[in-house]
C-alpha cells in the first residue's frame, strides 16, 4: 500500500457506474448485441478485479484507463479462446489473429468509446420498444444501474423492472438489433426517440417526490450526462440536443430549493432564488445560445425558454408573464397536451385572468377523467377557485387532490391550504 | 501482542452487485484498511485471484479450482496484530463484506519461539 496514512484512497463518485456503460458499449460492439450478457459478465469481472487490486494494493493513477485495459484484455482472451483456426496454415492463423486483435484494440480508443456509447443509446432507445422498456434498458446498459436501483429510481418493484429488461432484451435478440448509428432520413426520428427517453428520465427524477432523494438526483444527473455525451458526438451535436440540455440545467438549478429541511415542498413563489445553482443557470444559458443555430424550433427550445424566464426573474412577482403566455401559446401548437394547457392556465391567472384560467382548465380535452386520476389538475383548479374567493369549489377540488396524490409532501401542502381556508 | 490471519470468504466476489454498490464496497475497504493502519493493527494483506488449482492425494491429481464449492471462495487475507483472538474477532467485525454475507475466519499465527 502506498497511499498516505492520513487520508483513505478516493476515486471519483459514480466512477464504476459511468465506466460500466462505456465498457459494456465497447464490448458489445466487439461481441455483438446478441452477446450483451457476455459483455456484462466481463465488466463485472473487471470491477471485481479492481475492488481487490485497488483495496489491497493501490488505486492506479488513471482508474478509468486501468478498467478499460482489463476489459480489453479479457475480451482478447475470450476471442483467442473462441478462435479455432486449426484447419488453416500457421501463417494465415497468425494474420487472422493479428487483424482481429488490432481491430479490438482500435475499438478501445477514446474516440471509438464515445461512438460505441452513442450506438448503445440508439439501440436501447429503439423506437419499436415500449417507452418503459427503453428507459429500463438505458438505465441498465448505458447507466450501469441494476434492477433494484432502477426500481427504486422509478418507484416500482424489482420484478416489474426485470420483466421490462427481459422483454427489451428479447426484442433485441428476436429482431437482430445491431449497434449502429442511424444515418440519412432515419437519423432525425431516431434522435427524437432518444430525446424523449432522456426527457422522461430527467422528469422521473425531477418530479417524483416519492422516490428517495439520492437516487432521484442520480436519475437527473444521468439524463444530463447522457445528453452531454450526445453533444460530444458529431451525430448528436444538434440544436435540439443543446436545447434539451439547457432545459435540464435550468430545471436542475432549482433541485435543492424545492424542498425544505423537513422535506416539505417549497413552491416556486416561495423559493429563495439565491439558493438556485447559478453555475447550472449559466450553463443553461450557454447551451441555450448554442441551441439557436439553425431554424428548427423544437419543444425543448420552447420549454427551455420558459425555464430560462423563471431563472431570469429576480422574484416570482417580477416574472415576465406576458412573455410566458407567448411561449405557452407557442408550446401548445407543438405539444397540445393537457399539462401544457394547465400551465398556460396558471400563467393566465398570474396575468389577472382568473375566470379565463378556470375556463381554460375545464375545457381541456378529457378533463373529467384527469381530475379524477391526476392530483395536479384538481390541485391547480382548487387553487384558482381559492384565488377567486370561491371557497366551496376550492375545498372540493383541493380535497380531491389531497386524496389523489401519493406524495406525503404534496398531501401536507394541500392539507395546510385547506386548514387555512376552513 | 500476537499475529492473526483474517481470511475473507464469499464476499464481494460473489453475487450480483451493481457497479455503484461495488464501488461503495471498495471505498469501505479503503477506509477500513486505513483505520487499521492508523492504529498499527494492520501488518500485511493480499488478495487472491478466483482461479486456481488443487493437487490431491498420493497420486497428485490436479483439478481446477482451489475450492469444493464456489461459495467458499477465499478472496484474500490480512495479517493483523491484536492482544487476543477476541480482540482480533472485534477487528474482523468491521469487514465491509459481512454486509454482503461474507465470512471472516480468524486464526492465530503460530509462533515457534514460544514453544
Amino acid at each position: 500500500m502506498s497511499s498516505s496514512p492520513s487520508s483513505p484512497q478516493q476515486i471519483v463518485d459514480h466512477l464504476f457506474r459511468h465506466e460500466s456503460g462505456k465498457m459494456i458499449a465497447v464490448l458489445t460492439r466487439i461481441f455483438g448485441m446478441h452477446n450483451l450478457s457476455l459483455a456484462e459478465d466481463v465488466v463485472q469481472e473487471a470491477f471485481l478485479k479492481a475492488v481487490q487490486t485497488w483495496a489491497f494494493d493501490k488505486v492506479p493513477d488513471n482508474p478509468s484507463a486501468w478498467l478499460m485495459t482489463v476489459a480489453r484484455n479479457k475480451a482478447l482472451d475470450i476471442i483467442r479462446r473462441q478462435q479455432h483456426f486449426q484447419h488453416l496454415s500457421g501463417e494465415l492463423t497468425y494474420h487472422l489473429q493479428h487483424t482481429t486483435e488490432s481491430a479490438v484494440r482500435q475499438l478501445f480508443l477514446d474516440t471509438e468509446i464515445t461512438d460505441s456509447q452513442l450506438r448503445m443509446i440508439f439501440a436501447c432507445c429503439h423506437p419499436a420498444l415500449k417507452e418503459e422498456d427503453q428507459i429500463a434498458l438505458t438505465l441498465k446498459t448505458v447507466s450501469g444501474f441494476n434492477a433494484a436501483e432502477i426500481a427504486r429510481a422509478l418507484v416500482t418493484n424489482e420484478a416489474v423492472v426485470q420483466k421490462r429488461l427481459y422483454r427489451a432484451r428479447q426484442f433485441i435478440k428476436d429482431h437482430d438489433i445491431q449497434l449502429e448509428i442511424p444515418s440519412g432520413w432515419e437519423l432525425a426520428p431516431r434522435l427524437q426517440t432518444v430525446y424523449t427517453v432522456l426527457y422522461l428520465l430527467f422528469n422521473e427524477g425531477y418530479n417524483s417526490l416519492k422516490a428517495d432523494e439520492l437516487i432521484r438526483e442520480d436519475l437527473c444527473m444521468e439524463a444530463m450526462r447522457l445528453c452531454l455525451l450526445l453533444t460530444a458526438h458529431k451525430v448528436g451535436k444538434q440544436p435540439a440536443t443543446f436545447a434539451l440540455l439547457s432545459l435540464m440545467c435550468f430545471q436542475a438549478s432549482r433541485f435543492d430549493s424545492r424542498v425544505d429541511e423537513n422535506n416539505a415542498i417549497v413552491l416556486l413563489q416561495h423559493q429563495d432564488r439565491n439558493t438556485w445553482n447559478h453555475d447550472l443557470i449559466n450553463l443553461g444559458y450557454r447551451y441555450l445560445s448554442q441551441s439557436s443555430q439553425g431554424d428548427l424550433l423544437t419543444i425543448y427550445h420552447i420549454e427551455s425558454a420558459i425555464a430560462a424566464e423563471h431563472c431570469l426573474a429576480a422574484s416570482f412577482e417580477d416574472t415576465n408573464w406576458r412573455r410566458m403566455l407567448q411561449l405557452y401559446d407557442l408550446l401548445l401548437q407543438e405539444k397540445p397536451m393537457p399539462v401544457v394547457y394547465l400551465n398556460r392556465a396558471i400563467v393566465l391567472s398570474q396575468l389577472g385572468h382568473k375566470n379565463e384560467a378556470i375556463k381554460e382548465i375545464s375545457t381541456i380535452p378529457g378533463i373529467e377523467k384527469l381530475l379524477h386520476s391526476h392530483y395536479i389538475y384538481s390541485a391547480v383548479l382548487g387553487d384558482l377557485y381559492l384565488q377567486n374567493g370561491d371557497i366551496a369549489e376550492a375545498c372540493k377540488y383541493l380535497t380531491q387532490a389531497q386524496h389523489l396524490t401519493v406524495s406525503l409532501a404534496e398531501q401536507q401542502l394541500i392539507r395546510e391550504k385547506l386548514q387555512r381556508i376552513r | 501482542m500476537k499475529d492473526f490471519m483474517l481470511i475473507f470468504t464469499n464476499g464481494s466476489s460473489s453475487g450480483q452487485l451493481s457497479p455503484e454498490e461495488m464501488q461503495d464496497n471498495m471505498q469501505q475497504w479503503f477506509a477500513w484498511i486505513e483505520k487499521l493502519k492508523a492504529s498499527n493493527t494492520y501488518i500485511s494483506g493480499e488478495a487472491l485471484l478466483p482461479e486456481g488449482k488443487t493437487v490431491k492425494g498420493p497420486k497428485g491429481v490436479v483439478t481446477d479450482g482451489p475450492f469444493a464449492e464456489s461459495k467458499e471462495l477465499v478472496g484474500g487475507y490480512f495479517i493483523v496484530r491484536a492482544a487476543s483472538i477476541e480482540e482480533a474477532a472485534e477487528i474482523a467485525k468491521d469487514c465491509p463484506d459481512l454486509a454482503l454475507n461474507g465470512n471472516v475466519e480468524i486464526r492465530e499465527v503460530m509462533k515457534f519461539d514460544n514453544m
